[in-house]
């Protein structure tokens, strides 16, 4: 059944999230640290046990995958769901800070992604 | 009166309303993209800014902060584009991603982690400097808005900073949000962004959630669950270390 797929999927966020939200309470602040990739790694390892176990059908592979087709209209509605002219009214000043801090990050991906070819820690998989 | 009633449906059904409208905000993008740019730009790419552009008209029609989600009509748009349904989506992608491609880049992401917020926080503090806001308080919190628009303001009231510095902290976090999704699918080839270890780097130095996703979305959607592995670090990080050791750092520097 394909709510068995969206239930999981929905399981492994909330125990994701709740993970994040302690994790950051450990540290003292109020903000949920790395819940979205803790969910991830919980979804990887519950599908693959599954999978394993004979007992990840179509239909609940259908109740995930779904979502994952949902992916660009969501990030869409996320878009026209932006505050667009709250950045536009900071004027110069937060437009520079962000631009510029942008700049600054496009150029180090290209530095660390070509010196991590360079190591090649696992070989390029790609 | 047709017109009334229609509407009343729209604001009563709003999740649909918005089904609707992203269905059709994203068929347009498609459709320009095969027709105008014969697939040289991706059709989410375009689908991505003509929805930035109804959150402009949004905006300017209402005032608000939720772009076209403030016309009632359309206020389905906040709930299928906020963070529930947009972390169920990431965390979708992950399924059928092997575990060891995740942990590859762990070393590779933390580094980017730390890079990229101190990137950031130093770009954000100097043009602070440049503009004349020269104390540690208004170089950090500038700082941290350029990291994200939730570590602006979280620096600046940890560390005192007034409500219109904060309001010009988020100003400056939307607006590197914003430049990620609409630069990242013109930058990717140059910066060799086409692999899940660069998708990793990228996801860490930018931070950005949306900026991120939607950036990746309009590159290669294989990509976004390896760049939001490292983004969801990010924020929670920035956070952390923004009312700490960054401010420590800026304020010895600023004297």
């Amino acid at each position: 059944m394909a709510i068995y797929g969206t239930a999981l999927l929905a399981a492994c966020l909330l125990a994701g999230v709740s993970a994040g939200m302690l994790l950051g309470r450990a540290m003292g602040i109020d903000a949920d640290i790395g819940g979205v990739g803790i969910a991830m790694i919980l979804l990887v390892l519950g599908t693959e046990k599954l999978r394993a176990t004979g007992r990840l059908g179509q239909e609940t592979r259908e109740g995930i995958t779904y979502w994952s087709a949902m992916y660009i209209p969501i990030v869409v509605a996320m878009a026209a769901g932006q505050n667009v002219m709250g950045a536009l009214a900071g004027g110069v000043v937060a437009i520079m800070a962000g631009a510029g801090s942008v700049a600054a990050c496009f150029l180090l991906v290209g530095i660390l992604s070509r010196s991590a070819k360079g190591i090649g820690e696992s070989g390029a998989s790609e | 009166m047709i017109f009334e009633a229609v509407h009343e449906v729209l604001a009563r059904y709003p999740i649909l309303t918005a089904f609707g409208l992203v269905g059709g905000l994203t068929w347009l993008g498609y459709a320009i993209a095969d027709k105008l740019f014969r697939g040289r730009i991706h059709g989410s790419a375009i689908a991505i800014v003509a929805g930035l552009s109804l959150a402009a008209v949004g905006g300017i029609a209402t005032g608000g902060k939720q772009g076209i989600a403030d016309i009632p009509a359309f206020s389905g748009i906040a709930l299928l584009g906020g963070a529930m349904l947009r972390d169920l989506a990431i965390v979708s992608t992950a399924f059928g991603v092997r575990l060891q491609e995740l942990r590859g880049g762990g070393m590779m992401g933390a580094v980017s982690l730390v890079l990229g917020l101190s990137a950031s926080f130093g770009v954000g503090a100097a043009v602070a400097w440049a503009s004349g806001y020269r104390d540690a308080v208004s170089m950090t919190t500038m700082g941290a808005g350029a990291a994200t628009y939730i570590v602006g303001p979280v620096t600046g009231s940890a560390i005192g900073a007034g409500p219109e510095l904060i309001a010009l902290s988020v100003a400056a976090g939307l607006a590197k949000a914003i430049l990620v999704m609409i630069l990242t699918p013109a930058v990717a080839p140059a910066i060799g962004l086409d692999n899940p270890r660069s998708a990793m780097i990228f996801g860490g130095l930018m931070g950005t959630n949306s900026g991120v996703m939607a950036g990746l979305a309009a590159t290669d959607p294989r990509l976004v669950p390896y760049g939001a592995m490292t983004a969801t670090f990010y924020t929670g990080l920035g956070c952390l270390l923004g009312p700490s050791l960054f401010f420590f750092v800026i304020r010895s520097l600023a004297g």
